[in-house]
């Protein structure tokens, strides 16, 4: 497109809550997505270590 | 006989495929983050106006790449259930479990920005079409799926329910397919199909494809992390999983 500003180019011709809203919610969606799961993964990393620990305390 | 070379069951087992799953996931990312830089560029800057809708049609960068990969995922998905259920090959069944989320983020983000478009364009968010409704049933499906195996506590019987549950639903994605042919739906047939090839401009096309081929590398990258954290959280007893963690620490 050719948008003569950046104020143009941010009114999208007069759609901007629609193509703002769309392509706002699946950014934000694909930006959270990887972080929880990033998180699940570390989250069940700790839980075994503290798991391996315990043992190896109980062992003593 | 070449493909003898590589013992695919070697593969099957979550202690091998717990690695090879997380340098995919490395590479897919990557590339799931170049082809989203260039496919957003070419939405809003290379793309050109439309003489109908204006800027208002480039939602179709997202609606469309989100709506294939919602139906994709869910065959994919259904796929693994069914090979679960056949081999009772747990990784199968984690790989199924691992997609369900990011399916149902796609058939979400289908119907949100099916939503945006259609205000502007139709004058209403939802209608109860074909398309849409069919759309909808397959974001139940995919929660009904992470709801039922969450439900029960065994993981194998779990993996079960959900399976069967998976394979179901499969009829509902070619009436989603088929919708605006075989119904008088709202929603405009497609643009591009297999047989017919694509009814839109060359550079719009383009731009699609690049954002597809985005949408999929970032959901191999996200659904094989998850089925990362997945074979930890089942497998935690195991020696390979002491092994791992307590060796990486």
């Amino acid at each position: 497109m050719n948008a003569g500003s950046l104020g143009e180019f941010f009114e999208m011709g007069g759609y901007a809550l629609y193509v703002w809203g769309s392509f706002g919610a699946t950014f934000l969606l694909m930006a959270v997505e990887p972080i929880l799961v990033r998180r699940r993964h570390q989250a069940i990393l700790q839980r075994i270590r503290r798991m391996i620990r315990l043992e190896t305390e109980v062992k003593r | 006989m070449s493909t003898r070379l590589i013992n695919w069951f070697k593969f099957s087992s979550p202690a091998t495929f717990y690695p090879l799953a997380g340098r995919i996931v490395t590479w897919s990312a990557v590339v799931a983050v170049v082809l989203l830089a260039i496919g957003l560029y070419m939405s809003f800057f290379v793309a050109p106006t439309d003489y109908k809708q204006g800027e208002g049609y480039r939602i179709i960068f997202v609606h469309v790449p989100a709506s294939w990969m919602s139906m994709f995922i869910y065959v994919v998905m259904a796929a693994w259930s069914g090979i679960g259920l056949v081999f009772n090959t747990r990784l199968s069944s984690m790989m199924a479990q691992a997609l369900a989320p990011t399916g149902a983020l796609f058939a979400f983000l289908a119907l949100w920005t099916g939503a945006f478009w259609g205000k502007p364009m139709w004058g209403t968010w939802w209608v109860w079409d074909a398309r849409l409704t069919s759309e909808l049933i397959l974001l139940f499906l995919y929660i009904g799926f992470i709801a039922l195996q969450g439900a029960i506590d065994d993981p194998r019987r779990a993996d079960r329910a959900g399976a069967i549950l998976a394979l179901v639903g499969v009829v509902n994605i070619p009436i989603i397919y088929f919708s605006v042919k075989w119904w008088n739906t709202l929603h405009q047939g497609a643009s591009v199909t297999i047989t017919k090839g694509s009814s839109m401009g060359q550079v719009m096309l383009v731009t699609m494809l690049i954002m597809v081929f985005a949408f999929w590398a970032y959901a191999i990258a996200v659904s094989l992390a998850r089925v990362r954290a997945i074979i930890l959280e089942r497998e935690k007893e195991t020696t390979w999983v002491r092994e791992l963690v307590g060796g990486a620490r």
